[in-house]
């Protein structure tokens, strides 16, 4: 039996790693063989990127060697898949080589695409890279005053990062004493302020009390660059000293150049977690087309899913768990408290009051994760 | 030639029925109709509101059991 996996970022790790341990005596008897493939020797936590963004972790604080978190019987290559043939059940990669499989998972993630909207790549900063993160943090420093404005493409991953990154931006000017002299508002795609009615419950209340403006339905059309001006489909807009962004996102090119889905989306089962019309190809994390958070927290949940069901056919011939579409979400309520959101497809999340506990449980986690793509937590 | 694409965001909090219309939107051609299925209960007004305020067309909303079924024609 040979598993490939495609794709070493946080789903895919975890999956490999579960798989490994459940197959341990399967491996060893060469039953079973676990191959990865991915883009990159480097495994990034990415929810690090945010503290990036305010000088409070470094960029190498976020890397990982990708084999040192890996167990020692998965087959590791850094060498992307460049075509999937599903009919053949292979896929070919950038150095040429054909990897056959019986049963494959893609992990391969989703990317930003600034571009898609005019302007927004040279006229906003942003997190949602290294180098983007570190840019921000320098332009926040020398920011002295005037209009910030929050602006939030569709699709994105981490759904929670908008209002994070505005409740930081609050605290950073507040902490380098500059606060009465910046405007802050806040601009959602939909019509109210998040997307989960409980966050935007709490998050409203929040934004009036600390003196965030807020403008719902604005979708960003385009930025004008030279006069500093940010426009929505709906017909509004806002002139800004400084623009944040939250990029729209497409999943990886290759997933839709060998047309597995649009926008790099595949089409997946929401509860056995499998490939429409492929019942031996297993999706995971930000590429499937599920109606749930873009999330490693959906990653993770959705990567135990598949381990447990890849084994147990290979075991008992069955699978034994459905994903139920569960979800975690810490949520930094600024730089000192934090609270969470817990939901799943049937039971929407129960916002509890921000603390300074759920803060440092968060600060923890960004160590933590380390281990919990391990498979160890 | 114009499609006619089914979206499920059925039993979805996040990123929730509105934000699925946005990004399958976003994907349309001009001229398709997107059927989208939810069972969210704001959604019957919330997705009319973004439809009339951005441009595009509102073709129908019927409840059928308990799920919302919209077609919304993309206009430009
Ligand atoms: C700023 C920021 C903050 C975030 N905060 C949080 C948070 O607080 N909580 C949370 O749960 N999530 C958060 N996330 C989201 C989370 O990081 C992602 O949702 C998660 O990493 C998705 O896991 P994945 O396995 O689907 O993809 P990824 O972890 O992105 O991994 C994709 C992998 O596929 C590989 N790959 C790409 N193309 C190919 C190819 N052609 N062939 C082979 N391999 C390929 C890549 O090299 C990479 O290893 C945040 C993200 C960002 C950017």
């Amino acid at each position: 039996m040979r598993i490939l996996v495609v794709g070493g970022g946080c789903g895919g790790t975890i999956l490999a790693n579960n798989l490994a341990r459940r197959l341990a005596g399967e491996i060893r008897d060469r039953k079973v063989r676990i191959t990865m493939l991915s883009a990159s020797d480097q495994h990034m936590y990415q929810p690090g990127l945010l503290y990036v963004a305010f000088g409070q972790m470094m960029p190498d604080e976020l890397y990982r060697d990708q084999a040192s978190l890996l167990e020692p019987s998965i087959d590791f290559h850094v060498d992307p898949v460049e075509e999937f043939q599903l009919e053949q059940n292979r896929v070919k990669t950038k150095a040429g080589k054909i990897h056959e499989y019986d049963v494959m998972v893609i992990a391969t993630g989703s990317r930003i695409v600034p571009e898609e909207v005019p302007g927004l790549r040279e006229g906003s900063e942003t997190f949602y890279s290294e180098a983007s993160a570190v840019k921000m943090f320098k332009s926040l420093r020398e920011f002295e005053g005037g209009n910030v404005g929050i602006v939030v493409g569709v699709p994105h991953k981490c759904p929670i990062a908008p209002v994070e990154v505005t409740f930081s931006l609050h605290d950073y000017f507040k902490s380098r004493g500059i606060r009465d002299k910046v405007r802050i508002k806040y601009h959602y795609p939909i019509g109210r302020i998040h997307t989960i009615e409980n966050v935007a419950k709490w998050a409203k209340p929040e934004f009036d009390r600390i003196g965030i403006e807020y403008e719902t339905l604005f979708n960003v059309r385009e930025v004008d660059v030279e006069n500093k001006i940010v426009k929505s489909e709906e017909g509004t807009e806002f002139a800004y000293d400084l623009l944040i962004s939250i990029p729209p996102h497409r999943g990886m090119e290759v997933i839709e150049k060998d047309k597995l889905g649009d926008g790099g989306w595949i089409p997946t089962d929401r509860h056995r977690l499998t490939m429409e019309g492929h019942d031996n190809v297993y999706v995971l994390g930000d590429t499937t087309n599920l109606p749930v958070s873009k999330t490693g927290s959906a990653a993770h949940f959705e990567a135990e899913v598949v381990a447990e069901n890849i084994a147990s056919i290979i075991k008992i011939g069955a699978p034994v768990r459905e994903y139920d579409g569960k979800v975690y979400c810490f949520i930094e309520a600024g730089h000192d408290r934090a609270t969470y959101a817990m939901f799943n497809y049937q039971n929407p999340p129960d916002l509890k009051a921000p603390n300074k506990s759920m803060h440092w449980f968060k600060m923890s986690y960004n160590k933590m994760y380390w281990t919990s793509v391990r498979g160890l937590l | 030639m114009s499609e006619c694409k089914t979206i499920d965001a059925r039993d979805t909090f996040c990123p929730g029925p509105l934000m699925e219309l946005i990004t399958y939107m976003k994907q349309a051609s001009v001229g398709d109709t997107l059927e989208l299925l939810s069972t969210d209960q704001g959604t019957a007004s919330d997705v009319p509101e973004w439809v009339n305020k951005v441009g595009h067309e509102m073709v129908s909303s019927e409840k059928i059991g308990e799920v919302w079924h919209l077609k919304v024609r993309k206009t430009k």
